[in-house]
């Protein structure tokens, strides 16, 4: 797929519009799992707006962020950088194609940082 | 039959450059009635207006089309010119076909064709147009301000100047409004109280201004120069005329926890108290919901220690009229709650307070004497956190949209305060971008920085928590990209501020639109922007839009320019476009008078001849031609088809339709 497609199609998935962001940080000035991000959230809002889509796939917070919307309650514009997140961890996955999570391969993938919710999530997404 | 001039404009390349305005002027020459059909480039312009009077001169003209701009834009101009020409100003009409067609049009053979038949509707118009007179009524030269703040202040000293009267109807004990509670002011850091007291004072002295506090409207009628206004002079049991001000009775008075309102609910007062040393007038007044006497009939100690006999128990609220020809909206303002906004703490730890409540800890007149200390503990704050754009440029529907304006420069205001009082103060200062536009003020922005070593933190704080005894505020720093989390004493929130919200109810009453923010709406953003765009309401301070002091005194000084210019008038010219009623066909059945926003609608009983000798009287609905303002709201409710407008009668509306479906 082309570049701006995936760009495209992120945005859409993710329900939010990234112009509306008036970079004030709240987002990042609220994540609990900021420290343990290379793309802080409110770089994912200005990023995608950017259509910087490839540093966006191979960040390390689509792995960290704790789906805790913490920032999408704070944002005062109304913009949801979890969702935006969560449309190119989607969109990773989706690449991928026919992955699937064996419960067999889950304990050489475990390390106790990761949250317990991410593997729930993880389960429901890529198990069917 | 009429003689009808046409005058189509180009506007510049406003209407020629999307419709063909030769073309136009030739078809409009072929209709029945035209006998000139011009063009020309400014229709507006000095040259443009001669072509209209030599064109009635030359030919007679009886009625005139011109096809232009919107009628609020020049249709005052264009009865002008043709009533210099000896025709009567009504028998003009105006086409729209710049706002309505050539800016909303792309193609020029449509926007054309409209046009044309844009023209034809306002000639179909102006063939039942009839000449009309205008009357006149009187001025009651009298001004109301509604709101005693500064801006309310300014207003009524500068009508009084002019030699006009003028009421301030405060709802709160004193005037003096928000600004009262300021200590020092930006951008020159003069105390609030230095500067306000003085021209309260000059208020209270004036005899041209009476001063009614803790007083509201009641009701509005009438229109611009003749409203009558009634006021509710609230019970504040302490007889005005009587007390001195002396504060004995507040000294004994034994229920001492009510809230002190005007320090922000940060101490306490009397039930008897005066508002502040400053206030006024300077006089008591009983807050009944505290007065043991009131409350229980046990007490009465103030009126035995009242050397004056001023206090009142018994005392009632008293409502009276009166009748001004101008009225002064200037309702200010209050910050917003903060319910919404729980992740800076402010309901949950005490020392997150509100930039305001910083004023009266940091007022000499304030709770701790001008003594910067925290709520909580009286200690000294050794490291204090500024958070601005508390609650404004809100869109996620918690806070407001719009940009608050002032606390940009407040907060760099208290920074600088208290780093130069306390110099061993850390001050930090999150901001989403410092917003400094007007005379000196970024410079001023710039001292915080450079000269007073303020910390300004580009990023905005997620969350404010305890531990360990200090404020937590976390946040992001953005330009260094950066989480960061600052240990402070004291959190200072700049909460945006909205209007007072009693103006929704003043707005009604007065007829005034607001804003979907309750700012009131004035006339023309640009060109009027002191005026409501109802005829005599006039806007003065924040209650049209956020506003620091310079901006709001320059705004009221304008406001009382136009006031005054009201007033100096002995007579106005009364809309020509008045209803009427048509006796023989209303059946007296009072819907109208019902939604008549005026009053201008009364009932007679009139007698009518049948024939053959017969008569019959019966009741029928008459307009006051001085009070009806043509809003047409009569015409629609009328179940018989009797009330009509003159100017825009059914019939015309109809001729305008037809002529727009013809083809
Ligand atoms: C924390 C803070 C610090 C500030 N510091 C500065 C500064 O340093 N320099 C500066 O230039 N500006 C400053 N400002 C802005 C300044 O306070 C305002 O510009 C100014 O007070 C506006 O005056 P106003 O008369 O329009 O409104 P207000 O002061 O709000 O006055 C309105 C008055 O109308 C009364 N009222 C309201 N509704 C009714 C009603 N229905 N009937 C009767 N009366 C009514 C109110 O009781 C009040 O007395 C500051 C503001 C804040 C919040
Ligand atoms: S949802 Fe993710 S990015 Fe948003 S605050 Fe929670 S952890 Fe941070
Ligand atoms: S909180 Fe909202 S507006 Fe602020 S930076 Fe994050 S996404 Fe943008
Ligand atoms: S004036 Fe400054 S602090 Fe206040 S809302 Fe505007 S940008 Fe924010
Ligand atoms: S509504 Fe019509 S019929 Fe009824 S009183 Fe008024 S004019 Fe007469």
């Amino acid at each position: 797929m082309e570049k701006n497609e995936i760009v495209r199609l992120v945005k859409e998935r993710s329900g939010t519009d990234a112009r509306k962001c008036m970079k004030c940080g709240k987002c990042s000035g609220r994540c609990p799992a900021y420290h343990d991000m290379d793309i802080k959230p409110h770089q994912f809002v200005s990023y995608i707006e950017k259509g910087e889509i490839d540093k966006l796939m191979q960040s390390k917070s689509l792995y960290t962020c704790l789906s805790c919307f913490a920032c999408v309650e704070r944002c005062p514009r109304g913009v949801a950088p979890a969702n935006v997140i969560e449309a190119v961890r989607q969109e990773v996955i989706r690449q991928q194609g026919g992955n699937k999570i064996m419960a067999e391969t889950v304990p050489s993938m475990i390390d106790e940082t990761i949250p317990q919710q991410l593997l729930v999530s993880m389960f429901r997404k890529l198990n069917k | 039959m009429q003689k009808i001039g046409v005058f189509v404009c180009w506007c510049g390349s406003n209407i020629a450059a999307t419709v063909d305005v030769k073309k136009v002027a030739e078809v409009l020459k072929a209709e029945p009635g035209v006998v000139i059909s011009e063009n020309y480039q400014y229709m507006c312009s000095e040259n443009g207006q001669a072509l209209i009077r030599n064109a009635i001169k030359e030919h007679g003209l009886t009625g005139v089309v011109v096809c232009s701009c919107s009628p609020r834009m020049h249709e005052a101009t264009f009865r002008k010119t043709c009533e210099s020409a000896g025709l009567n100003p009504y028998m003009v009409e105006i086409a729209n076909i710049r706002e309505q067609c050539s800016w909303i049009h792309k193609d020029i053979e449509e926007a054309t064709e409209k046009a044309i038949i844009l023209g034809r509707s306002a000639i179909a118009k102006l063939k039942l147009n009839a000449p009309l007179t205008s009357g006149e009524s009187a001025v009651v030269k009298r001004a109301l301000v509604i709101g005693g703040g500064i801006a309310g202040i300014q207003s009524a000293l500068d009508i009084a100047e002019a030699g006009f009267e003028v009421d301030i109807v405060e709802q709160s004990p004193t005037i003096g409004g928000n600004m009262a509670k300021l200590d020092k002011t930006f951008p020159t850091l003069d105390c609030a109280a230095c500067i306000l007291t003085p021209k309260m004072v000059d208020c209270a002295q004036n005899e041209k201004i009476d001063i009614m506090t803790f007083s509201e409207i009641e009701s509005v009628k009438g229109f611009v120069g003749n409203f009558k206004v009634q006021i509710r002079r609230k019970a504040r049991f302490v007889d005005e005329k009587k007390c001195t001000g002396c504060g004995e009775c507040m000294q004994k008075c034994p229920s001492k926890k009510g809230l002190n309102d005007f320090n922000m609910g940060l101490n306490t007062r009397p039930a008897i108290y005066i508002p502040f040393a400053q206030a006024i007038p300077n006089v008591a007044i009983i807050d009944p919901e505290q007065c043991l006497k009131i409350k229980n009939g046990k007490c009465g100690l103030c009126a035995m220690k009242c050397n004056v006999n001023a206090i009142d128990y018994t005392q009632k609220d008293e409502i009276i009229e009166r009748e001004y020809g101008a009225i002064v909206v200037a309702t200010g303002y209050k910050p917003i709650s903060l319910e919404n906004f729980n992740e800076y703490g402010y309901s949950s730890y005490k020392d997150v307070v509100t930039s305001l409540e910083l004023e009266r800890l940091m007022n000499a007149a304030g709770p701790s004497d001008g003594h910067l200390v925290r709520p909580s503990d009286h200690k000294e704050p050794k490291v204090i956190t500024f958070i601005q754009c508390v609650g404004s440029r809100d869109t996620s529907g918690c806070g407001k949209p719009y940009c608050s304006k002032i606390c940009c420069m407040y907060t760099a205001k208290h920074a600088m305060l208290i780093r130069e009082k306390y110099p061993d103060t850390e001050v930090h200062v999150f901001y989403i971008d410092v917003r400094t536009p007007g005379k000196n003020y970024d410079e001023f922005f710039r001292r915080a920085v450079e000269q007073y070593g303020v910390d300004y933190i580009k990023g905005m704080v997620g969350k404010v928590y305890e531990e360990n005894g200090k404020l937590m505020v976390q946040g992001s720093d953005l330009i260094n990209n950066e989480q960061v989390v600052i240990p402070s004493d004291l959190v200072v929130l700049a909460a945006a501020i909205e209007p007072n919200p009693s103006v929704r109810n003043i707005a009604t009453m007065v007829t005034a639109s607001i804003d979907t923010n309750n700012f009131l709406t004035e006339a023309h953003a640009k060109l009027r922007p002191v005026e409501s765009p109802t005829a005599g309401i006039f806007l003065s301070g924040v209650c049209q839009g956020p506003k620091d002091i310079p901006e709001t005194v320059s705004q009221a000084s304008a406001c009382a320019a136009k006031v005054i210019g009201l007033l100096a008038k002995d007579k106005l010219k009364c809309n020509a476009c008045v209803s009427h009623s048509d006796e023989m066909l209303c059946t007296g059945c009072s819907v109208c008078a019902n939604v008549c926003p005026y009053g201008a609608i009364t009932y007679v009983d009139k007698e009518f001849r049948l024939g053959g000798g017969k008569t019959e009287v019966r009741r029928v609905a008459t307009v006051n031609d001085a009070v009806c303002q043509g809003c047409g709201a009569c015409t629609v409710a009328c179940p018989s088809g009797a009330m009509d407008l003159k100017g825009f009668s059914n019939k015309q509306i109809m001729a305008e339709v037809d002529a727009i479906c013809k083809r």
